[in-house]
């Protein structure tokens, strides 16, 4: 499989990327570790005509302290972010959502930024991002903005980036210790979540997100509900697929996906402390 | 129909740095097979799924397949090829899946070795844990994994040894 053919560019900076992506409108994509994006060429689902290269863009693959928060580079690679002492003594959650994204081969090249700009319901990441309740920072033209992770998915496959915007850095609040769990149901170790729940304890709260139960990662707003007014993890976890309209495809029915939600929700609640 | 703009790509693989003229499109895979004639890196499902095609990049095990060969300008690419010692002597992991008969047909097993040998790098004493982890994105339809596990547990060993 060769992708349709494209002009290749260099970017030796984030302002030059913008740049760019401004000057080629929606033509261009950006290109950073291309596991999402290249094989999406390959099947010429995506059909760009120029691709910018931001991989050798330096200073955007930081994992920093910053006090109540964790900075990440967009471009920090999910086998940095699956190893950072940083992040496993201060988030431990995305350290382990990293480790669990595809097989090494794909957590050597994959991004934190490629993997939130593509926005797949399916995927890890974001939902961890969200269940933290983090926020991305996106630079375009007339400078940056933050943009909280509840408002940042729009749609399958869709985000609030704006064409000539590129994500630059991902937020995380600061959650240590043990109150956390991510719950991947798949059947082959380098599968895509058949059904995925994240849960975290942030500021005293749990916060609760789905993997691939509707168009784009969700917050399980009923089982946080449920918990804020005093419900075992049991309880809440029966709310866990209400107000979601899960996908069909050949590994699982909209049924069996609910089912997996609430399974998923009870253990994941349990693991992180909830009784 | 606009001809295709080619790029000269410099691609320092297996410690030799050579040049390409290729199209932009073309793959990290096709380049080391077609271009520069080293065929030992296997093309398999051809999207990112069977890691026949794994090769180290910067000491790290990525595909092949998905990589545009004019994105590794410069990085330092090892193939199958550059195992071996120039005078023939296996690498510690090519002795290991011999010993251990760690392949069958055989396809696969330039992204096992490539895959292991990363490991090994990385971690000359992995548990079964980390060894069956850094397996993962390499599929095998012959053996049933458990030999090929073990030519890692022998890899390791003989690394150790060797240091020793």
């Amino acid at each position: 499989m060769i992708p349709a053919s494209f002009d290749y560019v260099k970017a030796s900076s984030a302002d030059e990327a913008i740049s760019l992506i401004s000057e080629h409108g929606d033509e261009a994509k950006l290109l950073a570790g291309g596991h999402s994006l290249i094989p999406m060429m390959k099947l010429r689902l995506a059909v760009p005509s120029v691709l910018v290269d931001i991989a050798g863009v330096r200073d955007l693959s930081h994992v920093e302290d910053r006090g109540d928060h964790i900075a990440i580079g967009a471009l920090a690679k999910h086998r940095s972010i699956e190893t950072s002492d940083l992040l496993i003594a201060q988030c431990p959650m995305l350290a382990h959502v990293a480790s669990k994204v595809g097989d090494p081969q794909v957590r050597h090249r994959g991004t934190i930024g490629g993997s939130l700009a593509h926005s797949d319901p399916a995927s890890d990441l974001p939902a961890a991002v969200l269940a933290l309740g983090g926020s991305l920072i996106v630079q375009g033209p007339n400078g940056q903005r933050e943009i909280a992770a509840t408002d940042f998915f729009t749609g399958y496959f869709e985000s609030a980036l704006a064409e000539d915007e590129m994500l630059t850095e991902v937020k995380v609040p600061k959650s240590p210790g043990t109150n956390w769990n991510y719950q991947k149901f798949n059947r082959r170790a380098q599968d895509w979540a058949i059904v995925g729940v994240a849960a975290a304890q942030v500021d005293g709260a749990m916060q609760v997100s789905l993997v691939n139960m509707g168009s784009t990662p969700l917050r399980a707003t009923a089982v946080e509900t449920a918990l804020a007014s005093g419900a075992s993890a049991a309880e809440a976890a029966d709310e866990a697929a209400n107000g979601t309209e899960a996908p069909t495809d050949l590994n699982a029915s909209p049924e069996y996906r609910a089912h997996l939600a609430r399974v998923l929700t009870k253990r994941a609640l349990e693991a992180s402390g909830v009784e | 129909m606009n001809a295709e703009e080619s790029y000269e790509i410099r691609l320092k693989v297996n410690g030799r740095t050579q040049h390409v003229t290729a199209p932009a499109r073309r793959l990290l895979s096709d380049a080391l097979r077609g271009e520069l004639g080293l065929t030992g890196t296997h093309v398999g499902c051809e999207h990112g799924v069977c890691g026949c095609c794994t090769v180290l990049v910067d000491g790290a095990p990525v595909r092949s397949c998905l990589t545009f060969a004019v994105a590794v300008q410069d990085k330092d690419i090892r193939t199958v090829e550059g195992l071996a010692a120039g005078d023939g002597e296996l690498h510690p992991v090519q002795e290991a899946f011999k010993e251990c008969h760690g392949l069958q047909c055989g396809f696969c097993t330039p992204g096992f070795l490539m895959t292991a040998c990363a490991l090994i790098e990385q971690n000359n004493d992995p548990t079964e844990q980390e060894i069956t982890e850094a397996i993962a994105g390499n599929l095998c339809r012959c053996t049933g994994y458990q030999n090929i596990r073990a030519a890692v547990r022998r890899a390791a060993e003989i690394t150790r040894s060797d240091k020793r």
